[in-house]
């Protein structure tokens, strides 16, 4: 765990183009406003978090980013490309992969072709080095390629979710709730994956969490949403040391 | 283990008794009034009722025993379920050697039949039994695409079928085109290749229609789907009603040419395939013929099937089927996925629609009702989605089984002359449905075969895995 807590690290330098900046994204449900203008910038080699208490809308924003549901006005740009209209197969394959919320692996599948699945937007090109890849990320995995992947305990799902989105060479990965329903021992694997990923491989990683502790640590910045608007932002240190955010979501223990 | 099976606890007879005694008073409340009573004319057409005592009794006894039965049965079987090996390997097993057997049963069937019971009979066993079997065997592993692969629930492949019945019924009988051919070609060409040339169109036709039904679709799943693909198929019935110029209506296209021998037609004339061959007419070798013909269109859709379940998009089929979102998160197009497998899948109901016209000589929107597709989807739905060896075992039960009925002539000294077992059979398809549902709810072979392996093979039986959330 110390580790985690020393890697509150200096944030790369702000001043450059982000390689995912959000700008003044609303979204609707219907008539109903969920992102009531939004701006987030995720920089390169960065882990950004997003925490926020339930219903305040920081899935919609991952979905928003993905294409479903379009943000209805503003705008998302990645890498210098405008994607706010693009159809979400199409921002799959800039290099963008997503773990979604609730896991959703495909249960009647083995893992290995789940895993199979999540490599398919480069056509199986490096299909084998990967694999050994997130094997030896996940050595649980392994175990498991030929087990249907609806067999798997919910942490070893959770694990394949990952593994599955690191499959197509994600420059940008998106992880969305990893840490919902996980025994606290599983969720304390699962970020130590997430941190060595971004530091071996530099990977940026933009993570949406309730369980805002671990998150805040783990992150080099964090935003704070209520209610479709980011209320906060600052280092994960800073939010994490911030009295509003630790009455509001750290509460009930540190685990 | 072993002692604990010798020591099985008895069985809670007045528990069973009680239990019975129940079932038939149900039984009794029931059938009181509806079997127990008669209502009768008498010469002076007064209505009587005529009470019966002796039927109601046995009705009653029936469910009594019958009910004691069963609680016996599951008293015993209780705790040797819980030794219950998972049977999963063994149904594989019957799906990868399975296979070739029956390949080769089908391809020796009509030979065999035609030594066992020569010319004469054999018509009935390989027309009947054999090709109405296998056009059923193809169309529900061409559903099999959709539905089983793809999870898209289509109550309305029927209409595939209709489209390739008369795009080769029009094309063959429509008489510009016969001229054209016969001022190019030469006469009775098209009479001699129709069905050859126009195969491959039918099939080309079923799969536009089937994208085109696929486009309004995209967005819906499940239930809704169900709905609009079984508009879809009515839809096509009727347009085939009430357009008569275009389809003459009820009345039906006849006369439409037969299958060839390549070339050689199947007549009693001199340049017959008899007479070509060397041996005496008869039907039968026309028969024999579109045997093989609808075997090897039938096996093409499995192997294509079972091909393409191995390249990327038979693997976003499964994918699609399980889970959307998912999906489209990993860069899969759902809209070209779906539209893929509502083509393919119309694409072979087509060359079936094709082949039936070919064979009947004669359609009409008779052929295309909603209870055909209900048939389909039975098959594919009883033989475990996704499965091609369920279908097989599928379709032999339901098609085969029906025939089976007409020929259970002895039936009749039981029952009296006027019982026909045949008209039974949607009862005796009900209850199979039932009892399908209580004891493999998830199809005769409900095994999923990975594409991919490792090592070894390692099925899990579908028992054990929860139903994909979609």
């Amino acid at each position: 765990m110390t580790m985690i807590a020393e890697q509150g690290a200096p944030a790369p330098a702000a001043a450059r183009t982000p390689l995912l900046a959000v700008r003044g994204v609303k979204t609707y449900y219907g008539n109903i406003i969920a992102l009531k203008g939004v701006d987030i910038d995720v920089h390169r080699g960065e882990i950004v978090t997003l925490i926020g208490a339930n219903g305040a809308g920081k899935s919609t924003l991952m979905m928003t980013i993905f294409g479903k549901p379009q943000a209805r006005e503003g705008s998302i740009v990645y890498d210098g490309r405008d994607i706010t209209r693009m159809p979400t197969h199409e921002i799959a394959r800039l290099g963008i992969a997503q773990s979604p919320e609730g896991r959703r692996v495909f249960p009647r599948m083995s893992v290995y072709e789940n895993l199979q699945m999540g490599a398919s937007v480069n056509n199986l090109a490096w299909f084998d080095e990967d694999l050994e890849k997130v094997c030896t990320i996940f050595p649980r995995l392994r175990e498991r390629l030929q087990q249907r992947a609806g067999t798997l305990s919910g942490g070893e799902q959770q694990m394949l979710a990952i593994a599955r989105a690191l499959m197509s060479r994600p420059d940008l990965l998106l992880l969305d709730e990893p840490s919902l329903g996980l025994a606290p021992l599983i969720v304390r694997q699962i970020f130590e994956v997430i941190r060595e990923v971004n530091a071996r491989e530099g990977m940026t990683v933009f993570l949406v969490e309730q369980n805002a502790y671990h998150a805040l640590k783990l992150a080099h910045r964090g935003y704070v949403m209520v209610n479709g608007l980011i209320t906060m932002s600052g280092t994960g240190r800073e939010l994490l040391a911030d009295p509003q955010v630790k009455a509001a979501y750290l509460e009930g223990g540190h685990h | 283990m072993q002692a604990e099976t010798r020591s099985r606890p008895p069985v809670d007879w007045t528990r069973l008794i009680k239990d019975a005694g129940f079932a038939a008073a149900i039984a009794f409340g029931l059938f009181a009034l509806l079997v127990g009573l008669k209502t009768d004319q008498t010469l002076n057409n007064q209505m009587i009722l005529v009470p019966r005592p002796q039927t109601l009794f046995a009705l009653v006894a029936a469910v009594f025993v019958g009910r004691l039965l069963i609680g016996y049965w599951q008293a015993t079987r209780a705790e040797g379920a819980a030794r219950k090996k998972p049977r999963s390997n063994t149904m594989l097993k019957l799906e990868k050697y399975g296979l070739p057997v029956a390949v080769g049963f089908l391809v020796a069937y009509p030979l065999m039949v035609l030594f066992t019971v020569g010319p004469q009979g054999a018509i009935k066993w390989i027309d009947n039994f054999g090709i109405q079997i296998l056009i059923y065997i193809m169309l529900g592993w061409g559903l099999n695409i959709v539905v089983g692969l793809a999870g898209l629930l289509d109550l309305g492949y029927v209409a595939f079928y209709a489209v390739g019945a008369y795009s080769y019924a029009l094309f063959a009988t429509s008489e510009p085109i016969k001229d054209f051919m016969a001022q190019i070609i030469g006469e009775g060409f098209w009479q001699a290749w129709a069905f050859w040339i126009c195969l491959p169109v039918a099939g080309i036709l079923a799969a536009f229609w089937g994208m085109l039904l696929g486009f309004p679709v995209l967005r819906l799943r499940g239930d809704y789907l169900a709905i609009v693909t079984l508009a879809f198929g009515e839809i096509i019935r009727l347009v085939l009603i009430n357009w008569v110029e275009f389809s003459n209506g009820y009345a039906g296209i006849s006369a439409i040419p037969r299958p060839s021998f390549f070339g050689i037609p199947f007549t009693a004339a001199d340049n017959g395939f008899a007479a070509t061959f060397g041996l005496e007419f008869s039907p039968i070798y026309r028969t024999i013929f579109l045997f093989y013909i609808i075997l090897v269109l039938a096996l093409v859709t499995a192997a294509v099937s079972m091909r393409l379940r191995r390249l990327p998009v038979g693997r976003a089929w499964e994918a699609l089927r399980e889970d959307e979102i998912a999906c489209r998160s990993l860069g899969i197009n759902t809209v070209n996925t779906k539209l893929t497998a509502f083509a393919i899948g119309a694409m072979f109901g087509g060359f079936a629609g094709a082949f039936f016209a070919a064979r009947q000589g004669f359609i009409s929107p008779e052929s295309f009702v909603f209870h055909e597709s209900a048939q389909i989807l039975a098959i594919v739905v009883l033989g475990g989605m996704g499965s091609l060896l369920g279908v097989v075992i599928a379709s032999i039960l339901l098609v085969g089984g029906v025939e089976i009925l007409r020929e259970l002539d002895f039936l009749k000294q039981v029952f009296g002359d006027g019982f026909d077992p045949a008209q039974y059979r949607m009862l005796i398809f009900g209850i199979c449905m039932v009892l399908m549902m209580l004891w493999k709810p998830r199809g005769l072979i409900s095994a999923r075969e990975p594409t991919v392996y490792l090592k070894e093979k390692k099925a899990v039986s579908a028992d054990l895995v929860q139903e994909g959330h979609g």
